[in-house]
């Protein structure tokens, strides 16, 4: 399982970080998590709020941080 | 209308609290309200406690409106729409999609990538941190409705007229490259549930005043001294109603400066009681908000310099017109 952080590096991408390893951790789960800070490599995913969560090449989330449980939510769901 | 009076000056103006925080200083601290320190006090204490409440309510209830408009879905909107009425509903769509600058850029690239006419996009650019819903209330609080109402109409206006001045200039050559090397995805919408925007709007009441407490306490407390320690003349001398430079100077000096707007309200209020003309308060809070030393170096990322500056002097060239406007007008306002 490939997981993207997508943001500038502002405080709410750190959240989102943090939180996204606590779901993993949780779960028991192991991915690779790619920090991407890069304004084109953003949009070129096409989000336009930020930060934004992607799990395998797809966008689930994005303009909010989202909490430890709906983020296991969703990688159970991938 | 009594009831509505009754209500503007207990919810929004917060008399109940004005009168409490008088009887604390008062009756506990034993000082004369007519006095400095006890003026002083009285405007730190109430202003500091009225911002942060007005705060907390009004951006729990927009963000959980703005949960509805993500860019996404403006974006969608925008699309489908061609000349003046694209910059119209940009500039309004700019007052209720959550901004913040550190996605400005983003969305810039993802407004330009996917087809939308510069002037549509800087409309909107221009009204989403000028104009919002938080403002025009705190600013109904601090002065009154027609005020408020006025402030709104400007910068829709402002916003509207930016984005199509732009827009005839024909500077798309001067949008960086990269930006319109990916034509940008549609990402459907997200649907989320009562409760995913109600924790939403937690979070965001829980990020700003995170973000904003420091600059409302020095914005407070400078009000605190304009109003009680410095001498009336020596404001009006600097940027009275009789200077003609008094609009353009506000302007300059609000521009480097990054502050929330809900800082430079007391800062607003406080000079606006010693005389100073209303459009050259404006005048600031306008030039605070709408421009910033850290959203320009954003911007510079994606646009080329003359593009950026005939961004900036239009929205300065615009804010100083509106604050003469305001200054010979105001007298119908107040």
């Amino acid at each position: 399982m490939h997981i993207k952080i997508l943001g500038p590096g502002c405080k709410k991408c750190q959240l989102l970080l943090e939180n996204t390893q606590q779901a993993l951790a949780t779960l028991g789960m192991d991915a690779s998590i790619e920090k991407v800070s890069d304004y084109a490599a953003i949009a070129a995913l096409g989000v336009m709020s930020t930060p934004a969560l992607v799990i395998n090449e797809r966008v689930v989330a994005s303009g909010r941080v989202l909490d430890s449980q709906e983020i296991a939510h969703l990688l159970l769901q991938a | 209308m009594d009831s509505f009076a009754w209500l503007n000056d207990q919810l929004l103006r917060m008399n109940w609290l004005s009168d409490l925080v008088r009887l604390l200083i008062e009756k506990v601290f034993g000082l004369d309200m007519a006095s400095r320190l006890g003026g002083s006090l009285h405007f730190f204490i109430y202003d500091v406690i009225k911002i942060f409440i007005l705060l907390s309510v009004l951006i729990f209830v927009i963000s959980w409106v703005q949960s509805y408009f993500p860019p996404e879905r403006t974006r969608r909107i925008l699309g489908g729409m061609r000349g003046f009425r694209a910059n119209l509903t940009g500039a309004l769509l700019g007052t209720v999609t959550p901004f913040c600058s550190c996605s400005s850029i983003p969305l810039f690239i993802g407004f330009t990538s996917s087809g939308l006419p510069l002037a549509v996009t800087f409309s909107f650019l221009i009204s989403s941190p000028l104009v919002d819903l938080a403002s025009m209330i705190l600013l109904a609080s601090i002065f009154n409705w027609s005020i408020a109402l006025a402030y709104v109409v400007v910068g829709i206006v402002l916003a509207v007229l930016g984005g199509s001045l732009i827009g005839r200039a024909r500077m798309e050559r001067y949008v960086e490259a990269f930006v319109t090397q990916h034509r940008a995805l549609d990402l459907p919408v997200e649907q989320l549930t009562l409760a995913d925007r109600l924790r939403y709007a937690r979070q965001q009441v829980a990020e700003i005043i995170q973000r904003v407490w420091l600059y409302i306490l020095i914005g407070v407390g400078i009000g605190a001294a304009i109003h009680n320690w410095i001498p009336a003349e020596l404001i009006s001398d600097l940027i009275g109603q009789n200077n003609w430079w008094s609009v353009p100077l506000a302007t300059l000096v609000g521009v480097p400066m990054y502050a929330d707007i809900f800082g430079t309200l007391p800062i607003a209020e406080a000079l606006v009681a010693k005389g100073v003309g209303l459009g050259t308060v404006l005048a600031f809070m306008m030039a605070v908000t709408a421009l910033s030393l850290p959203a320009l170096i954003m911007l510079k990322k994606v646009v080329k310099a003359p593009l950026l500056a005939l961004f900036f002097t239009i929205v300065v060239v615009g804010i100083t017109l509106i604050g003469y406007l305001f200054n010979h007008f105001a007298y119908l306002l107040l």
